[in-house]
């Protein structure tokens, strides 16, 4: 007779602190690790879940594959620099890409609002169409839902996208070692401020235009330059803080960053004193860093700055192993801080 | 001490009590006005915007604050109309767009943001607009300082003053604080080198042993102020008494709307009880706003009191004392170095 702990009675899904889903579970933040980490992970269980990369590798039969699934909610539709179309594909092809697999299919799902114009819905299918050429991944199957009106937003997108990994790369979050410099492909908080300022009818001197870019040509001209590369991450929601911090915790390192080295352009820099953000939570979606040992760490650099998409690429920080799990920044006056993760989305100050 | 939280965020951001010479010591005023709204204001406005038919805006730091039990995120999660609004115009073009809904403004903040609350008040009772209200908790800098200096406790001996509210507000104030207590006041910007020149003006005067008021923020403040927003500001409101959270009732510290703009204040549209919120016996916010106790003195402080659950005020809001600790000097607290 076989006995079955009883532990295994109840889905072991944690309590958390709060007994409704707030807004700043999906900021990328805080709340959204506790989240991962205190329902899905534990439900689910799986060993490639738990090591909370940006994509999985599973091995079926002597291949190793990469599988990423993301879903868009992005509200306007259309903004400078892309679209929710172009979006979903450039967020999944890089999510594949920050792995060191090449991307090769995507799946598309609409969610679609009753009474969404016709037009909108082809603009958008032909923008991520066109993505998906540009990028050279397959879209190669879908679902369609719709939705009364009111209970979703003109239209939402998930996509599941699927690579091959060459069996010699091995990135994880957890490999980051004291010593590792850590590279970052260009100005940041582009994308973030670009839909806020449409979202918020903003308008600046000059227009800020979103980053939003595929980043897998990138990603494979760094891996040929050197051996070193211990992980690479793509800035999304919560920006650069967002993605170092997850490295610092999974491989229990600290990692002090630059402030001086860290490109941001004029004008995203005074939108964000204007709002009252720090360009450091505000979203990307074509940028990435790279941990990467010290010694590979110059060939990367170069390798980044010849591929279009990366030439203001710098080295902004070194993992350390001083105040493990923590990131802190040596400022421009030359003093040091941490650089904190924040709980729930930037929120625009009172004064 | 400085005392808007501006400044302190930038002091602790950018470490410049580590640049200077251990002779100075910066302590770091009530000037955050996230932090020094009283609980009670916020557990009224979740109780508000939980009637049916309401839409509540505000600016978008003031959702995550926690009031008695709450705050207005969780309000939201549970259906309530929350809106993150830029300015109290944008609350006014809500109640335009929703005619048969009420549209509760929660306006708080020093001298810098009351005009333009006023000036929302202003325009909703010439447009005689009848779903529009604020529910207001305007605190001042003058009787704040003031307070601080009569305290037989008070070992602050010199004043950045805020740049913002001395923008609206002009010099005139800060002038017979430094002639009746004695004390230098320079009033700074909120750039790091604004604050070390601030600083080095301050220490100029105490070696000195001079007195006065000066003005590092030439680049925005004039001697007389903003005189236009003043006006507003003394047609809509008068100075009342207030309660601070984290310290307590000041004299004449605050505003409140005059009679003639009583059908725009939200206290008395919606005639809500006033509770009492009782500050947790562990915080020593009062003495950390007045420079008594530094907040790595507390016994709470990264342990029991964090932004995520706070104690006190200073820990509130990203610009309150304890919350810049806690973001920007985790590293160099004992005990809280490895996480």
């Amino acid at each position: 007779m076989s006995t079955t702990p009883i532990v295994d009675l109840a889905c072991p899904v944690l309590l958390t602190s709060h007994d409704t889903v707030l807004l700043g579970h999906g900021s990328g933040g805080k709340l959204s690790n506790d989240l991962v980490r205190d329902v899905f992970v534990p439900a689910f269980g799986s060993t490639e879940l738990a090591r909370l990369d940006d994509q999985a590798v599973v091995h079926v039969n002597e291949s190793r594959i990469a599988i990423t699934t993301d879903s868009y909610v992005v509200r306007p539709l259309f903004f400078p620099g892309g679209d929710i179309g172009s979006l979903a594909v450039h967020g999944t092809v890089n999510d594949l890409a920050v792995g060191g697999a090449t991307p090769l299919y995507l799946t598309a799902a609409f969610i679609l609002e009753e009474g969404l114009a016709m037009d909108v819905l082809r603009r958008v299918v032909c923008s991520m169409s066109e993505a998906a050429r540009k990028a050279g991944v397959r879209v190669v199957a879908g679902d369609t839902k719709v939705v009364e009106r009111g209970k979703a937003d003109s239209l939402f997108i998930n996509t599941t996208g699927i690579g091959t990994v060459a069996s010699e790369i091995d990135l994880s979050a957890a490999r980051a070692r004291p010593g590792d410099k850590v590279l970052l492909s260009g100005p940041i908080g582009e994308h973030g401020i670009t839909i806020l300022a449409q979202r918020e009818g903003l308008e600046f001197e000059s227009v800020i235009e979103s980053d939003s870019a595929p980043l897998h040509t990138l990603c494979a001209d760094m891996l040929r330059a050197a051996p070193g590369i211990q992980c690479m991450r793509d800035l999304t929601r919560g920006g650069l803080s967002s993605a170092i911090h997850e490295i610092a915790a999974q491989s229990r390192v600290g990692v002090e960053l630059e402030e001086r080295a860290i490109p941001v352009r004029e004008e995203v820099r005074g939108a964000c004193e204007m709002l009252g953000l720090d360009p450091l939570y505000v979203a990307n979606e074509g940028k990435l860093i790279a941990i990467v040992a010290p010694e590979s760490a110059s060939a990367v650099l170069s390798a980044m700055r010849k591929h279009h998409l990366a030439r203001r690429a710098e080295i902004v920080g070194t993992v350390t192993d001083a105040h493990r799990g923590l990131v802190t920044m040596r400022t421009l006056l030359g003093t040091s801080r941490v650089v904190d993760m924040l709980a729930g989305d930037q929120l625009p100050r009172i004064c | 001490m400085e005392i808007c939280g501006g400044q302190t965020h930038t002091i602790l951001r950018y470490g410049l009590d580590e640049l200077l010479p251990p002779a100075i010591e910066l302590v770091h005023g009530p000037g955050c006005p996230v932090c020094v709204t009283p609980a009670e204001i916020i557990d009224k406005a979740i109780a508000i915007a939980l009637l049916p038919g309401v839409i509540l805006a505000s600016y978008g730091d003031m959702l995550r604050v926690p009031g008695s039990k709450s705050d207005l995120f969780r309000a939201k999660a549970r259906g309530a109309d929350v809106r993150i609004a830029y300015s109290p115009v944008e609350a006014l073009k809500i109640a335009h767009a929703n005619p048969h809904r009420r549209v509760v403004f929660l306006a708080i903040g020093f001298e810098t943001t009351a005009p333009a609350n006023a000036i929302a008040a202003w325009q909703a009772k010439r447009e005689q607009l009848a779903n529009f209200s604020m529910l207001t908790s305007h605190v001042l800098v003058p009787p704040a300082i003031r307070a601080l200096l009569r305290s037989p406790q008070n070992r602050v001996q010199g004043f950045i003053a805020p740049g913002h509210v001395c923008t609206v507000m002009g010099l005139r104030e800060y002038g017979k604080l430094a002639s009746e207590f004695a004390i230098p006041i320079v009033v700074g910007g909120f750039e790091p080198v604004d604050l070390l020149e601030a600083i080095l003006m301050l220490v100029k005067q105490l070696e000195a042993g001079k007195a006065c008021v000066e003005n590092q923020y030439v680049r925005s403040v004039a001697y007389e102020g903003n005189l236009p927003a003043q006006e507003i500001l003394k047609e809509v409101f008068e100075v009342a008494d207030q309660k601070w959270r984290g310290i307590g009732a000041i004299e004449q510290s605050g505003l409140q709307f005059r009679p003639e703009y009583a059908a725009y204040d939200a206290n008395r549209v919606f005639d809500l009880e006033s509770i009492e919120v009782a500050e947790p016996a562990e915080c020593i916010s009062a003495m950390i706003l007045q420079g008594l106790k530094r907040p790595t003195d507390c016994t709470a402080f990264g342990v029991r009191c964090t932004p995520e659950r706070p104690l006190g005020a200073p820990m509130v809001s990203a610009e309150g004392a304890c919350a810049a600790y806690y973001h920007y000097r985790r590293h160099v607290t004992p005990d809280l170095a490895e996480v």
